[in-house]
């Protein structure tokens, strides 16, 4: 385990990081995707304070970044702005990132909002060996694994969840929770979730209640037998 | 809270296996108490909801190595959160050998001498058998593509109230009708009015001697934070002489691990042969013109299905792989069934298995879930769960709400993997036919496998070796200590097992009800089914 959060990188790391930016701007890596350039940006973004970077491009904090990143490997949708690096734009519609995955991952009931650090992490820790040992070169100024392309972050997070795999049960946690957020919206009441139109919901198909906030099929079957019983059956319906 | 108390009965545990001898007991005229770890709730608590602090109030999801299991936690147990599916195990089910290669049920036991306690079960839920018209739209194609594909389908018996039931299918979220027949409408009130009182949110911790004359064990507790569970808010002890433990597969042999030591050894069959009672769930991805074309099924005018959340979770279920002629690990039901949201991670969506259940195409698959249909194979495993050294307090970790990591491990035998191959295969067969559907078990990759049945792993049975129980359920070597659970159970079924842990716990009651009598207490057997 590292032992500073990737919000300060080390010397080292840095200058490895640095080193690379280099060479992958040599080599015609990174491109505005994955470093937003002054003609992706729209002209309505507010700029901040130091008029460097809009606000609403600035990466997020490193463990939200991070936590994003992988929830949108989970359930994929489209970036939320031209330049978006968190999301990768690996699927048409609302993502999970969209659906409120880490919203639901700070919801006080779940009682991990503490650990969410740790979590990003062990994510990014992941993610540096990952780009070390398949010849992956990462943007210093983003979390290892936001800096991965989508097939990258992919073919990660398929090792980091395969069983046997270290530490598997973590990660597990958040894929569910990414997974969660999109098919339960589950940091909202539902019929809220339903009337306030969320993403994930709307994207499955998921039914919408009655006045009451209640769920009532009064039609619900065919009406009508659809096979032949097993002959040994008992009284009550029971198998023999 | 540091005074001990006493009671003539001390049932660990409201689900099943601890509201019937409850009930028995009390109308007996014993004292009983019952410790609940979980919350007390009743209809008007039980909210259409997804999101979390919902449902995930009453129900845990235990992630063990190799397996991840969901339980009831709450004041009627898993009876709250079933999904109300009541059959009796078939026949051949009692004959099972196993890979031991003898008998593992005790050789009492046999279906013809069950049927009379699991009829006074069916009485007491009561149960209802769905009539076609009954079965909600998913159990009618499930239906039609086993009529198509030769196969037979029957209506699933539910304890359920069809009349008042609303085909919501929100029962994991327990239901909001009171339609659903749980413990909460039979057995616990008519223990309660008896005199019976029931703690929640007080989670037993160990069992051991008593030090009052006359009493048998003490058991001590921990009282919960209603608001997190993780949070111990008191402790406490009970005396009493007779112990019902009830906890429910997954907490009674952890309980018992952390209480041999002080019990002077448990058998060693506590904790061992642990059954997922051979659970496999598939999800197909129906093709609705195919719906149309091959079953000529329509809902609504151009709508053949697209019926996935419409309904009871389990509307039919096919019997024909249930032939006691054929191989032990072959044998299965496949049953039409329905899970909430939260196990749509679940869904393979491609052949690779470290990457099919999440990524883009799985999205795509997403947009079709009003088109899927899912089935519940329930094989015959090879009981090859075994817990771990129990953890401090409770029965696993609690990290958060509703998720608990256990000590649990199941890595299935070949004997296990025989039996989902063939429910795969099965599975296939019906449902690929002419290209109705795409199927696929759920991701192992992602949860191990997947349990809603945990059984077995403090069965009974004649052979001590390995068997926890004699065949009153009374624990080998400690008179007055019964478990009338699902872990008693020694095997799996081949179907959901709620009716069986319940008949078997009303065969069990005559025996604690002797029992508690031998030590004193003035207690009579014979009541009749609760109203």
């Amino acid at each position: 385990m590292l032992s500073e959060p990737p919000a300060r990188p080390t010397r080292r790391r840095l200058l490895v990081g640095l080193t690379a930016a280099v060479a992958a701007l040599r080599a015609g890596e990174l491109t505005a995707e994955a470093a937003p350039s002054a003609r992706s940006v729209p002209e309505s973004v507010p700029v901040d304070r130091a008029g460097l970077q809009p606000a609403s491009l600035a990466l997020p904090d490193p463990t939200t970044a991070t936590l994003e990143a992988f929830a949108d490997t989970m359930v994929p949708g489209e970036k939320r702005y031209g330049g978006d690096v968190v999301i990768a734009g690996a699927a048409p519609g609302p993502g999970a990132v969209q659906a409120g995955a880490v919203e639901l991952l700070n919801l006080p009931e779940l009682g991990i909002g503490v650990l969410l650090p740790e979590l990003a992490l062990l994510v990014n820790t992941r993610a540096l060996a990952y780009a070390a040992t398949h010849g992956r070169i990462l943007l210093p100024t983003q979390p290892p694994f936001v800096a991965l392309r989508f097939t990258d972050r992919t073919a990660l997070a398929g090792e980091l969840l395969t069983p046997g795999a270290p530490d598997r049960q973590l990660y597990v946690l958040l894929a569910l929770f990414a997974a969660a957020a999109f098919d339960t919206a589950a940091h909202l009441h539902t019929a809220v979730a339903i009337r306030q139109r969320h993403p994930g919901l709307a994207w499955i198909g998921f039914p919408a209640p009655g006045a009451d906030g209640l769920w009532r099929f009064p039609d619900y079957s065919y009406g009508r037998r659809l096979a032949s019983e097993h002959p040994l059956t008992t009284r009550g319906g029971h198998p023999a | 809270m540091s005074v001990t108390e006493r009671t003539d009965v001390l049932v660990i545990g409201s689900g099943f296996g601890g509201a019937i001898p409850a009930y028995h007991l009390a109308a007996g005229g014993a004292e009983v108490v019952i410790l609940e770890r979980g919350p007390h709730l009743t209809a008007p608590d039980f909210t259409h909801d997804l999101r979390l602090g919902s449902y995930t109030r009453i129900v845990d999801l235990v992630q063990g190595d190799g397996i991840t299991v969901v339980a009831g936690n709450c004041v009627g147990g898993s009876s709250v959160v079933y999904f109300a599916a009541s059959l009796r195990a078939p026949s051949f089910v009692f004959d099972r050998r196993g890979s031991l290669g003898h008998r593992l049920w005790p050789s009492t036991l046999t279906r013809a001498a069950l049927d009379p306690w699991y009829d006074r079960v069916e009485e007491a839920l009561p149960v209802a058998q769905q009539s076609w018209d009954q079965v909600p739209y998913p159990g009618g194609l499930f239906a039609a593509a086993c009529a198509r594909a030769g196969r037979t389908c029957n209506p699933a018996p539910v304890a359920v109230d069809l009349a008042r039931c609303t085909n919501c299918n929100w029962m994991l979220n327990g239901c909001h009708f009171d339609a659903k027949r749980s413990m909460l409408l039979n057995y616990l009130p008519a223990a309660t009015a008896h005199g019976a009182e029931i703690r929640p949110l007080h989670e037993a911790q160990t069992i051991a001697p008593a030090t009052t004359p006359g009493y048998r064990y003490r058991v001590s507790y921990t009282q919960l934070d209603a608001g997190d569970y993780r949070l111990p808010v008191g402790v406490g002890a009970i005396e009493a002489k007779t112990v019902v433990l009830a906890a429910g597969a997954l907490a009674t042999p952890v309980l018992l691990q952390r209480s041999a030591p002080l019990l002077g050894g448990v058998p060693q069959a506590v904790g061992r042969y642990f059954s997922g009672n051979g659970d496999r769930v598939s999800i197909a991805d129906v093709d609705e013109g195919k719906v149309r074309d091959l079953l000529g099924l329509e809902r609504a005018p151009g709508i053949p299905y697209q019926g996935f959340p419409i309904g009871k979770p389990i509307g039919s279920m096919s019997y024909d792989r249930l032939d006691p002629a054929t191989a032990e690990f072959t044998r299965f039901s496949l049953q039409q069934i329905y899970f909430p949201g939260i196990t749509d991670l679940l869904a393979q969506a491609t052949d690779t298995p470290a990457t099919s259940w999440f990524g883009v195409r799985k999205k795509e698959m997403r947009a079709r879930w009003p088109s899927w249909l899912s089935v519940l194979a329930m094989t015959e495993d090879d009981n090859e769960g075994v817990f771990g050294p129990p953890p401090p307090t409770g029965s696993s970790t609690r990290v958060a709400t509703s998720l608990c990591l256990s000590t649990l491990s199941y890595r299935p035998t070949a004997n296990t993997l025989r039996g989902w191959a063939a429910a795969d295969a099965e599975a296939r067969a019906v449902l690929e036919r002419d290209g109705l559907a795409r199927v696929r078990p759920w991701s192992e990759n992602a949860a191990g496998s997947v349990s809603a049945h945990p059984l077995a792993s403090c069965r009974m049975g004649d052979d001590p070796a390995t068997s926890a129980l004699d065949e009153r359920g009374e624990l080998r070597g400690h008179p007055g200590l019964f478990v009338t659970d699902g872990s008693a159970v020694p095997t799996s079924l081949c179907v959901n097992p709620s009716l069986t842990i319940a008949a078997l716990a009303e065969r069990a009651c005559p025996g604690i009800v002797e029992s508690t009598a031998e030590a004193g207490v003035r207690a009579r057997y014979g009541a009749p089914a609760p109203r």
